[in-house]
């Protein structure tokens, strides 16, 4: 139980974090690039992030310290994501949509006129990725990879991966229907996998 | 056979959804087979965790 007195110094410590200068630019930067990469527009993204600090401060209490501060904005943040996202489905881009699914082309790079991988595209053996993950190197190459998705399959594929939303929620929002989806999904997962495979694990683990 | 093009398809929807019998039997003969889709298949799962420990960075580290 904390008292109210507890509570009040926890505020204020929260208070001071906030307008912090370097600590709330630093965060706000972090915020825009996440946002904006899962809603794929920038104002869109502006205004998820400010709501999601107005939210942090109105409601600031018992945060010990920065580390616990910032993994709670960040989850008001994924809310007001998926908020956004939910909202958003009513003004779904169909002629970028036709777009994307006509894409079949891109993929006979992948596989053979019979369905089978070309040689050079067979995916090889990643190993154990423990070692990848601690390097700093490996986490800009895999952005960049996510970045590089088309629009539609990015924001799918992070709804699901990122924000772990189940396949139904994900339909609903984005008004698709669940072959469309796994669709994106199939894609998208094509994709991403092939970045990382040519930009890691063809590299000799390096990404200079 | 099932193509390699239709493997990944239903390993990716195996993320999604349990595989019926038929299609759990028809991959598992497929990827004895083919080095290509075990991979593929190992690498699904690999995504996954990939993109978790992405998103706990993202909200637990300084850049």
């Amino acid at each position: 139980m904390t008292t109210n007195r507890d509570q009040k110094a926890d505020t204020k410590q929260t208070e001071d974090l906030l307008v912090d200068a370097p600590f709330l630019e630093d965060i706000r930067r972090q915020m825009i690039k996440f946002a904006t990469l899962q809603l794929g527009d920038n104002n869109l993204a502006e205004d998820a992030v400010q709501e999601a600090l107005i939210g942090a401060l109105k409601n600031a209490s018992s945060f010990g310290g920065r580390a616990a501060l910032k993994t709670w904005i960040f989850a008001i943040l994924k809310n007001k994501i998926a908020d956004t996202l939910r909202y958003k489905q009513r003004s779904v881009n169909v002629s970028s949509l036709l777009r994307e699914e006509d894409e079949d082309e891109a993929f006979s790079e992948l596989f053979d006129r019979k369905g089978f991988w070309q040689q050079d595209e067979r995916p090889v053996a990643w190993g154990n990725p423990e070692a990848s993950l601690r390097e700093n190197h490996f986490w800009n190459m895999f952005e960049a990879c996510l970045e590089r998705l088309p629009p539609k399959q990015g924001r799918v594929f992070m709804m699901r991966e990122f924000l772990e939303l189940d396949a139904d929620e994900i339909c609903t929002t984005m008004n698709l229907t669940t072959s469309n989806l796994h669709v994106l999904l199939h894609r998208s997962r094509l994709r991403l996998r092939e970045c990382i495979e040519n930009k890691w694990y063809l590299q000799g683990e390096r990404n200079d | 056979m099932i193509n390699c093009r239709n493997v990944t398809r239903l390993l990716s929807e195996a993320q999604e959804r349990p595989l019926s019998i038929t299609e759990r039997v028809l991959l598992k003969l497929h990827v004895a087979m083919c080095s290509g889709c075990q991979n593929f298949k190992d690498q699904m799962g690999t995504l996954r965790l990939m993109t978790r420990a992405y998103a706990k960075r993202k909200s637990d580290h300084d850049e």
